[in-house]
C-alpha cells in the first residue's frame, strides 16, 4: 500500500499473494451467487448441485487466507497500513465466506421451491433486481478492495438501503400471495428466505466495503450512520 | 461462574480498546504535564549536526520511546537529557530542555546532581566491580548520609523495585558481575533508581539480553513509571509498541513524528513514519 516497496521481498510476495487469493476468493463467491440467482429462476439441477458442491471451495479460501494471514502475523509483526491490511482481510473473507453459504442456501431454496411449484420463482422480479443491487455492491466492494479506492467503498455503503427496500417489497409481494392463495404458503416461505439470503448479501458487501475505508483511513466505521461516515471521509 | 462473571466484567474495557480511534482516550503528549520540555534543541558533534531543531514535551510518569534507523539522533537526544555529552570538550547543545522551569543545556547546576535527578541504564550492562550490595549503595552515599539500617532498606527497596531482589537477596557480597546479562541490567536499573531520580533514561535496555529478561526488564519498565518518568530507546519496534504509552520517531536528527503510541503503530500520519514502521524504509 505504500509507495515504496518493503525492503523484506518475501514480505512484499506474502502480502501481494494473500491480496491476491481474497480476489480470487471473491470472485468464486461472485460466480456463486449469480449461479444460484440463475437456479432459484431456472431451477436448473445441474447448476442448483454445482452451487452447492463449490461451496466446499469457497470454505478451503477462508481457511487458507486466515492461515495465510495468521503467518504473516506471527513472521512479520506487521504494523501501520500493513497491520490494518491483514486485520481486515481476516474479517474480509469471513464475510466472503457467509456471502458464499448464503449462494448455497439460495440454491438449496431453489431446488425445493421447484420441487413444489416452479412457477412461483417467476413472479418475483423485485428478488432479481434486489439480487443484481447485491452483486454489484460485491463487485464494488471487491474492486475498492483492490485499488483501495476509498471513494468507491463509501458508495457501496450507500447502496445498502437499496437492498433494504427491495427486501421489503418482497416482503409485501408474499403477504399478499400467501393471503390470496394458501397453497402457496410453503413456497413463499422459501421465497422470504432467498429474499432474506440476498438482503444478507448486500449487508456482508457493506461490511467488506468498510473494511477497505479501515485499511485506507485507518478510521472504524463500523456501526457508523452514512451521514458520520462521509463527514470522517472528506476531512483531511 | 466466576470466570463467567470475570469475563462479562473485562468487556466493555476490551471493546473500547479494540474501538480504535474513536475510543482512543488517551490524551495526546501535549495535553499532559511535562517532566521535559524540549526546545528547539541542536546538538553537534563538532561540525556536524546530530539533533536538528527537536521541540517536545516529555510527558510525567509515561513511557516515551525513541524508534528510528541508526544514526537518527535518537541516543544521541537521550544524553542530551543528562548532559552525558559534557564529558566530550567538542560536542555541545544548544536550545532548551526545560525540567521545572530549569534549562538543562544552560544551567549550572553540577551535572552529577543532575544525572542523580535524570538516571540512566545503557545498552551493555555496566555493574561495577563490587558487591551486588555495593553497586546498589555507592550511588546513594554519594548524596546521602544513611545510617547502615537505612542503607539496607534502601538496597533492599531498590532490588525489589526492579524485579531482581528475590534473586540476588541470599548473595548481596558476591559480585555484580557475576550475575546473568539480565540481572546486571535489572541491578544498573536498581543501582539508578536507588538514587531516587526523576526521570530514567533507558538507551536500548534490553538489545543483549535474552526473550525472559526482557520480558522481565519491560515489566519493569511498565511497574516504574508509577513513580518516574521513562524515556526507552529501542531499536526493537514491537518493544516501543508494547511498554510505551508515547513514541517518536526520528530521522537524521529530525523528529518527524511524536503521538500516541498506538496511533503511530496503527495509523500513523506521516508516510516517513509508515514506511519506518512497516519496514519500508530504504
Amino acid at each position: 500500500m505504500g509507495v515504496t516497496e518493503h525492503i523484506s521481498k518475501q514480505f512484499e510476495a506474502d502480502l501481494d499473494t494473500t491480496r491476491t487469493r481474497v480476489l480470487q476468493m471473491g470472485g468464486l463467491v461472485e460466480a456463486q451467487i449469480l449461479a444460484a440467482i440463475q437456479a432459484f429462476h431456472t431451477g436448473d439441477p445441474a447448476l442448483i448441485a454445482q452451487v452447492i458442491e463449490n461451496d466446499t471451495r469457497v470454505n478451503g479460501y477462508e481457511v487458507a487466507i486466515d492461515g495465510a494471514c495468521n503467518h504473516i502475523v506471527v513472521k512479520r509483526q506487521p504494523a501501520a497500513s500493513d497491520l490494518r491490511l491483514i486485520m481486515a482481510i481476516s474479517k474480509i473473507v469471513t464475510d466472503l465466506e457467509r456471502i458464499g453459504d448464503e449462494a448455497a442456501k439460495i440454491a438449496r431454496m431453489a431446488r425445493q421451491i421447484h420441487e413444489q411449484n416452479g412457477l412461483h420463482a417467476q413472479r418475483f422480479p423485485a428478488i432479481r433486481h434486489a439480487s443484481e443491487i447485491a452483486v454489484k455492491m460485491l463487485r464494488q466492494s471487491l474492486d475498492s478492495f483492490a485499488r483501495l479506492d476509498v471513494a468507491s467503498a463509501a458508495e457501496v455503503l450507500k447502496e445498502d438501503s437499496a437492498i433494504d427496500d427491495e427486501f421489503r417489497s418482497v416482503l409485501r409481494q408474499l403477504i399478499t400471495y400467501m393471503m390470496e392463495d394458501p397453497r402457496t404458503i410453503s413456497a413463499s416461505l422459501e421465497t422470504v428466505w432467498v429474499a432474506k439470503a440476498v438482503e444478507r448479501i448486500g449487508d456482508h458487501a457493506k461490511n467488506i466495503a468498510e473494511q477497505v475505508i479501515y485499511i485506507v483511513k485507518g478510521t472504524d466505521v463500523r456501526h457508523t450512520s452514512f451521514a458520520d461516515i462521509e463527514r470522517e471521509l472528506s476531512r483531511e | 461462574m466466576e470466570s463467567s462473571t470475570a469475563r462479562a466484567a473485562s468487556r466493555p474495557a476490551i471493546h473500547t480498546a479494540m474501538r480504535g480511534e474513536r475510543a482512543a482516550e488517551v490524551a495526546a503528549p501535549s495535553d499532559l504535564k511535562p517532566k521535559l520540555k524540549i526546545n528547539g534543541l541542536n546538538f553537534y558533534y563538532g561540525g556536524f549536526q546530530a539533533i536538528k531543531n527537536v521541540t517536545m514535551d516529555i510527558p510525567e510518569r509515561k513511557v516515551t520511546a525513541f524508534i528510528g534507523p541508526s544514526g537518527c539522533g535518537k541516543s544521541t537526544l537521550l544524553r542530551t537529557f543528562n548532559r552525558m555529552y559534557s564529558l566530550y570538550p567538542d560536542q555541545r547543545a544548544e536550545g532548551e530542555i526545560l525540567m521545572d522551569g530549569e534549562n538543562l543545556v544552560t544551567t549550572r547546576q553540577d551535572v552529577s546532581l543532575i544525572r542523580a535527578k535524570i538516571g540512566m541504564v545503557f545498552q551493555k550492562p555496566t555493574p561495577f566491580p563490587m558487591s551486588i550490595y555495593d553497586n546498589i549503595a555507592f550511588g546513594v552515599r554519594l548524596f546521602e548520609g544513611l545510617s547502615k539500617r537505612e542503607m539496607d532498606e534502601r538496597v533492599e527497596w531498590a532490588l525489589e523495585r526492579a524485579a531482581i531482589w528475590s534473586e540476588v537477596k541470599d548473595k548481596l557480597s558476591q559480585s555484580g558481575q557475576s550475575l546473568s546479562g539480565g540481572q546486571q541490567q535489572r541491578l544498573c536499573i536498581a543501582r539508578c533508581i536507588a538514587i531516587k531520580p526523576e526521570v530514567l533514561l533507558l538507551d536500548e535496555p534490553c538489545s543483549a539480553l535474552d526473550p525472559i529478561s526482557t520480558a522481565k526488564v519491560e515489566e519493569l519498565i511498565h511497574e516504574l513509571k508509577t513513580d518516574y518518568t521513562v524515556v526507552i530507546v529501542t531499536h526493537n519496534m514491537q518493544q516501543a509498541a508494547r511498554v510505551s504509552d508515547y513514541t517518536a520517531y526520528m530521522y537524521l536528527g529530525e523528529l518527524i513524528e511524536y503521538d500516541i503510541t498506538d496511533r503511530i503503530f496503527i495509523k500513523p500520519k506521516k508516510a516517513a513514519t509508515e514506511d519506518y514502521i512497516t519496514g519500508r524504509f530504504g
